[in-house]
């Protein structure tokens, strides 16, 4: 066996779990490593602007890659900014490995330079994390670090460097499995509960699937396609799921929840039997819980059990991944079931009701010749990309326009904060995807606000030659925070106006990149062409309706069926 | 309801404040909790009382699960059970009511552990609500002080073959 020092036990874990890119920023309690990197040269390191960045880059790296994503930051300050990051990929279930450096372990607890208990601080937004105490533990850590992140529900796993460890030498002694007997995340699903689930859907009429995140992640996107068609099922889903089943197809009724679709909340709201598929009933897809599908029995396919019966009671239980269970699940029907044919004229009823809700109110907005409508942008948007881009998301109005009017046919095009809401996520998220997937499309959708928060990264786009294209929806406003104070608050804009808005293009060109801006709807076309079509990183910059909504809404605390409209 | 659960888990730096985090984080209720080794030196026995429906313990039970360092989560009080917690309470112990206090001991199973010329400072033994008449009876008398270990608790073995 090898003598190494940690460091190098670190980048020979990197090398041996397949890592190829990492995102990090750096500094003294991490410097070894970098400089261990360094000479050996094999992984690319992407330095960012801020720590906030590197986490959000590895995460949309991982997202659209299914890979762990990586980060590598020092101490005190480099360490406290991953934490939003870490916490959306947590809430986000993505998969991801941060390194942080540490203080020496003689100075550990003395308030030391740059010091700060960063296993503490990120105990509850980690799926698990460790400090390392002695360089023996480390060719360990490591290994259970990548398996943790990736397996069962997948989350960000942090691991505590201290400087001194890193110079330790010891036996590089590598797992080749691991065995963690406190730690097993449950695969298969139990046989009985599967045979339980297609009696209820053999008995509904008004059947619906519900499909979350966890079906991007479990890459179940054709089992559950498959289902849908077999049963003839309406599909309805979270922002996480979209992609997760095709939103062109005729059985998709596209998002549900607070800024659903009419047709898909009526649907759930009238619904006998939900199938949920990694989906974990949020309280924005709820809406009022009381008053959630009264009449529904439930089917809950998750692979963590915390995740059922948290919210709803549920009839039918099935602890496992949604690719295996829905694979079983196909199985039974296809084996028992009726013939296709049936399903089909057992369920027009229920589908003549669900088209005459799409008919009474369409996604739609009103139109306008005068003003750019930011609905509009995303419409143009999606035709000239073919719908084929990746695309990745801010917080806010500019995040629910995309999940309305983009239309996502394949997992992993949608990077989106969903379950934190993380303002600032998606420009970084957006060169972690490219990063992944060099010759794709990569666009960001942001507003004015979200942009702001993490705009230094413009930076690291160009240093690495990355085209992403960003499209901001500039209103001058905290778009979304100001439509709550419009509907709730009696137009009371308390510190949602931006006074100051910089010049986007020239920031653009402060970078070294391009940027375009229309101002006038018969303008937006054009420029969203010349932007797609300039190599490098470009800005799109859009002046829109500056008190546009986000329609249809349910408001916080309403059943779903009280939905504000057009 | 008033749920005891028995924990094993991890002898793992971070392994009991990773649970209690969990508890405070989520707004679940801890009564009592108590820790302490097992035969086997990589494991830890934890037993924690706490209160909600049967909707939260089983959220709490698979919150407890999901941790990593969590190897085994019971719900003891689903069943026969025995459990005991310890006090030492030092009781206010003068002339006319130095009598009264060790009568109380003795009626109760209580040892004195130690003496003063004005207190009696006794161990008791035994479920929580034998601890709860023990404190509520000798409270008139005035006590001065009280450390309790809370609870520890563990399944009843069946009787039959
Ligand atoms: C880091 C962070 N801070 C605050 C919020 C609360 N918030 C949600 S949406 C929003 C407004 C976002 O404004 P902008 O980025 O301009 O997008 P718009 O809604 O106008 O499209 C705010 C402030 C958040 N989600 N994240």
């Amino acid at each position: 066996m090898a003598k190494m020092t940690g460091k190098e036990m670190v980048v020979e874990a990197l090398k041996r779990e397949g890592v190829e890119v990492i995102f990090g920023f750096p500094g003294g309690a991490i410097i070894d490593v970098y400089d261990t990197l360094h000479k050996d040269g094999t992984i690319k390191h992407v330095l960012v602007r801020h720590e906030q960045g590197a986490t959000h880059a590895a995460d949309g790296y991982a997202r659209a890659s299914g890979k762990v994503g990586v980060c590598l930051v020092t101490s005190g300050p480099g360490a406290t900014n991953t934490v939003t990051g870490i916490a959306t990929a947590y809430m986000d279930s993505v998969p991801m490995v941060v390194f942080t450096g540490q203080v020496p372990t003689g100075l550990i607890g003395n308030d030391a330079f740059q010091e700060v208990d960063i296993v503490g601080i990120t105990r509850p937004c980690t799926k698990h994390n460790y400090l390392v105490k002695d360089v023996r533990d480390l060719p360990r850590i490591l290994k259970e670090a990548f398996y943790i992140a990736r397996s069962g529900r997948p989350g960000p796993v942090l691991i505590d460097l201290p400087k001194d460890v890193q110079n330790q030498v010891g036996e590089f002694d590598y797992p080749e499995k691991i065995k963690l007997r406190s730690y097993h995340p449950v695969i298969k699903p139990h046989t009985k509960q599967i045979e339980r689930a297609y009696k209820l859907i053999e008995q509904s009429k008004r059947p619906i699937l519900y499909v979350g995140g966890g079906v991007v992640i479990s890459e179940a996107h054709n089992e559950l396609r498959e289902l849908a068609e077999l049963i003839n099922a309406p599909v309805a889903m979270t922002l996480m799921g979209l992609g997760g089943f095709p939103g062109t197809h005729p059985q998709s009724l596209g998002m549900l929840g607070m800024h659903g679709t009419y047709a898909a909340n009526m649907t759930m709201a009238n619904t006998d039997l939900i199938i949920a598929v990694g989906a974990r009933f949020d309280d924005r897809v709820t809406g009022k819980i009381d008053a959630f599908a009264p009449m529904a029995k439930i089917i809950h396919i998750d692979i963590d059990p915390t995740s059922i019966q948290k919210n709803v009671k549920v009839d039918i239980p099935i602890v496992g991944d949604c690719k295996i269970a829905l694979q079983k699940l196909v199985e039974v029907v296809k084996k028992e079931g009726r013939p296709k044919e049936v399903w089909k004229e057992r369920l027009e009823p229920w589908w003549d009701q669900i088209k005459a809700w799409q008919e009474r109110h369409p996604l739609s907005y009103k139109k306008d010749d005068s003003v750019i409508k930011p609905q509009f942008v995303i419409e143009k948007l999606y035709e000239l990309t073919n719908g084929k881009a990746i695309i990745t998301t801010e917080v806010g109005q500019n995040q629910m326009w995309t999940a309305q009017f983009y239309k996502f046919d394949k997992p992993r095009t949608l990077l989106t904060s969903g379950g934190l809401g993380t303002m600032g996520y998606g420009f970084p998220a957006a060169i972690g995807a490219q990063m992944a997937f060099p010759d794709k499309l990569v666009v960001d959708v942001a507003g004015d606000g979200s942009i702001q928060m993490n705009i230094q990264e413009m930076a690291t786009a160009m240093e690495q030659k990355l085209p992403v294209k960003i499209v901001i929806l500039n209103n001058q406003f905290l778009g979304m925070v100001r439509q709550w104070q419009e509907l709730f608050y009696e137009r009371r804009y308390a510190a949602t106006e931006f006074e100051v808005v910089p010049d986007f293009v020239k920031l653009a060109e402060a970078y070294g990149a391009k940027g375009f801006r229309a101002t006038r709807p018969d303008e937006v076309e054009d420029t969203l062409r010349k932007g797609l079509e300039t190599e490098g990183l470009v800005i799109m910059e859009f002046a829109i309706a500056r008190e546009e909504g986000v329609f249809p809404m349910v408001p916080a605390g309403k059943a779903t069926t009280e939905m504000l409209l057009v | 309801m008033r749920h005891t659960l028995s924990v094993l888990v991890e002898n793992n730096p971070g392994a009991l404040s990773r649970i209690a985090g969990l508890f405070s984080g989520r707004g679940f209720n801890i009564e009592s909790l108590c820790v302490a080794p097992t035969l086997d030196p990589s494991l830890s026995h934890l037993t924690l009382v706490t209160t909600g429906d049967d909707f939260i313990i089983e959220q709490i039970i698979k919150q407890l699960n999901r941790l990593i360092d969590v190897y085994k989560v019971v719900d003891v009080s689903e069943g026969e059970f025995v459990e005991r917690e310890m006090a030492l309470i030092k009781v206010k112990a003068e002339d006319e009511t130095r009598a009264e206090v060790l009568r109380m001991c003795d009626i109760f199973r209580c040892k004195v552990v130690d003496v003063s010329p004005k207190t009696y400072t006794i161990e008791v033994t035994g479920p929580e609500s034998k601890l709860k008449a023990v404190i509520e009876l000798l409270k008139p008398i005035g006590i001065k002080e009280i450390a309790r270990t809370g609870t520890i608790a563990m399944v009843r073995e069946k009787k039959t073959a």
